[in-house]
């Protein structure tokens, strides 16, 4: 890969310019940001920026939507091109038949009903492509390709899934979890003596200070100065950078946004929406916030610099970036 | 002096525990519910008591056997010769306390209200001039008995009976007396204007004379007898100092033991536990082992042979004899049963009452949970139910 562009309509910001600053020099690879004039649809950017995109005279590139995760089998997918001539070529993943009322599906030559999975390889033509401002991928590119068999798919059995709500962020965290066991084994905590407890898949970053009587996991991840005092116990979810969990108090399927602050035997759950453990072509449904009148039960979500006080109950609630509680909260979005 | 103490039936509005144990025996703070009135009784020159009870009077005789130790109450098995009452009743057991007394079940064949209890057990209630007490089995107070006792002989008349002051009298059936004497006027239920604050305590001293006025037959003494006796001038009314809290249900049996914890603060604070991790009033057993870094309190009772362990946080709780509660747990408000183990990290509150050896797995969250006995809890309660 000699470069990676995020294109898109959102207005950057510095959060935005660090991390592709950080990015850079982590993976040495220079990542840009364009942001599109308007909203220009899944294909629109793509040939707005068509000239950055060709710059340099590339032999393909990849195009990804940003909420998805998978393990990427980019070098599949590359060498897959080349055994069908050079053409193009889109990620497929298997939906089960209910689920996949609710997507795009491909139809393959061995009529088998694949799901629609934005994760395409493209060669370096785009003569032909319409000239409006407003031009979605699947709809109006993808049906033109497949309609002169120059579209074929590449399927794949590893995860997939997409990240569309917060709440698909501890399943979907889970998943990278899991894969680490099998690829990078040594970025996952283990049990050692005078070290926190771990059960099951757990990332630490170094500088996270835990009290060993902790007990972490399965699926937790502590991001970087996180503090976890005496006998806290987490499960099921992301401690995002900065935040301090103070003595026994209990997070289960939240996320703890950064330099949030919780109270000592203060409890903090969510309800976790994973898809089907027993069907593995269960993909995670995008659920509403709200269903008859009701907020969904979802994980929990505390903002930024959110302080929780001593002993008290939240529950499948979102509390908004700022904001000192002074008392539980339950099925309720703070704002 | 004699005391007659109506147990009355299975005590369903204390479920779970009274399916567990009869709901005398039940600890209040450490002490049978029934040992906490015998004692103020004994106190008072009371030599026997007599519980009226209509159901479960073999498993009570059967418990109060078992608790032997606990009650202090010394069991001789001879059934008493002489029948309590006409027919009706099966003559009880005579409990020989170690307190000097005699304790007898006077049992009903058939639920006889709270007066017909009193004719069932006539012939002990009258076998001298003595004037004898009557309660109602779930009330907790300073017991003003020997005040009593005193009231009732300067009046002089046949009843009195103690009142005490609420906040709400519009909830409740109210005594309208003569603030002076304490002469009753009369009973106004859920008065919709202030007659008056004191409602019926259900404590009561009568002299013997008052069972001409009671027949062997379902009655109930404050809607049948209590106005009659009012009208003709024969009940008095004693206003009682202090707190006083009807526990027989979990709600009003936690808000009770607030009450009788601050009330041995006053009394004797040395029987409370203070120093660091003990806030309040706070009741522990002797033989119950508290782990590291706990905060107990305020309000909280731990029973004997209770092991809390390390990083728990108590407060507003009874827990009973023999339950374990795991490493960094949180309880507020609840009553954990006798023998029940409670997982590390769990969350319980609003009024959860766990019946005898429940197991509550680790990490849960009960929200007014009702747990009948022996039951294994895996999965959270967030909303308040019964789990049978």
């Amino acid at each position: 890969m000699k470069e990676i562009l995020l294109v898109g309509f959102y207005q950057p910001n510095e959060a935005l310019s660090r991390f592709l600053s950080c990015a850079q020099q982590e993976f040495k690879i220079p990542i840009r940001y364009l942001q599109e004039y308007s909203a220009l649809s899944t294909a629109g950017g793509i040939y707005h920026f068509r000239d950055q995109i060709l710059s340099g005279g590339p032999e393909a590139f990849f195009i990804m939507n940003a909420d998805v995760c998978s393990e990427f089998p980019l070098l599949e997918m590359l060498e897959f091109q080349k055994e069908h001539g050079n053409t193009h070529v889109i990620l497929g993943t298997t939906a089960n038949r209910k689920q996949s009322m609710n997507y795009g599906c491909i139809v393959e030559n061995q009529d088998t009903n694949e799901k629609n999975q934005q994760d395409l390889l493209l060669e370096e033509q785009m003569n032909g492509w319409q000239r409006a401002e407003v031009i979605r991928l699947e709809q109006d590119i993808f049906t033109a390709l497949a309609g002169r068999g120059k579209l074929y798919v590449y399927k794949t059995d590893q995860f997939w899934s997409q990240i569309k709500s917060a709440g698909s962020a501890i399943y979907a965290s889970r998943l990278y979890l899991n894969h680490y066991r099998k690829t990078h084994p040594e970025r996952l905590a283990n049990n050692e003596e005078g070290r926190p407890t771990i059960r099951g898949n757990v990332y630490i970053h170094p500088t996270a200070n835990i009290d060993p009587t902790a007990v972490l996991g399965p699926n937790v991840s502590i991001g970087t100065g996180v503090t976890i005092g005496a006998g806290v116990r987490v499960r099921e979810s992301i401690i995002l950078h900065g935040a301090t969990l103070q003595d026994h108090s209990c997070v289960l399927n939240s996320i703890v946004g950064w330099d949030s602050t919780i109270g000592k035997w203060a409890r903090v759950e969510g309800t976790p929406s994973d898809p089907n453990p027993n069907d593995p072509y269960a993909k995670i449904d995008s659920e509403t916030l709200f269903r008859e009148g009701k907020l969904t039960p979802s994980i929990t979500i505390l903002g930024c610099n959110v302080n929780i006080p001593s002993e008290v109950i939240i529950l499948n609630a979102i509390v908004l970036p700022h904001k000192d509680l002074n008392r539980g909260f339950k099925n309720q979005i703070i704002l | 002096m004699k005391a007659l103490i109506l147990v009355g039936g299975y005590g369903t509005r204390l479920r779970p525990l009274t399916l567990s144990v009869p709901k005398p025996l039940v600890e209040f703070c450490n002490k049978p519910i029934l040992l906490h009135q015998v004692e103020a009784l004994v106190k008072a020159g009371v030599d026997h008591v007599i519980l009226a009870v209509s159901y479960m009077s073999d498993l009570l005789e059967k418990e109060m056997k078992a608790q032997e130790q606990i009650l202090g109450i010394k069991i001789s098995l001879s059934h008493e010769k002489e029948p309590l009452g006409t027919g009706k009743s099966n003559a009880g057991l005579v409990f020989l306390s170690k307190l000097g007394i005699k304790i007898s079940l006077s049992h009903e064949k058939e639920p006889l209200g709270t007066a017909g209890p009193l004719a069932l057990a006539r012939e002990l209630l009258t076998d001298n001039s003595d004037p004898f007490f009557v309660l109602n089995s779930d009330v907790i107070c300073d017991f003003p008995f020997e005040d009593m006792v005193k009231f009732h002989q300067h009046h002089g008349k046949q009843g009195t009976i103690v009142v005490t002051k609420v906040e709400e009298p519009s909830k409740y059936g109210v005594v309208v007396y003569e603030g002076e004497s304490g002469r009753i006027h009369r009973f106004v239920e859920k008065p919709q204007v202030f007659v008056s604050n004191k409602i019926n305590a259900g404590m009561y001293i009568f002299s013997p004379s008052v069972l001409h006025r009671i027949q062997l037959r379902p009655t109930s003494i404050e809607k049948e007898i209590f106005p009659v006796m009012a009208q003709e001038g024969h009940l008095y009314a004693m206003e009682l100092q202090g707190f006083w809290m009807d526990i027989g249900q979990p709600k009003d049996f936690l808000t009770g033991m607030c009450m009788y914890l601050q009330s041995e603060r006053q009394r004797s604070p040395e029987r409370l536990r203070t120093g660091p991790g003990f806030l309040g009033n706070v009741l522990v057993d002797p033989t119950a082992r508290i782990g590291q870094n706990c905060t107990l309190g305020p309000n909280v009772t731990i029973g004997a042979g209770v092991v809390l362990e390390d990083g728990v946080r108590i407060k507003r709780c009874t827990v009973l004899k023999g339950a374990r509660v795991r490493s960094h747990s949180w309880l507020e408000s609840c009553i954990i049963g006798w023998s029940c183990s409670v997982g590390q990290w769990v969350r319980m509150e609003n009024v959860t009452v766990l019946g005898e050896d429940v197991i509550v797995n680790d990490e849960l969250y009960l929200n007014g949970a009702n747990v009948l006995p022996h039951k294994s809890i895996a999965e959270s309660v967030p909303e308040p139910r019964i789990i049978m």
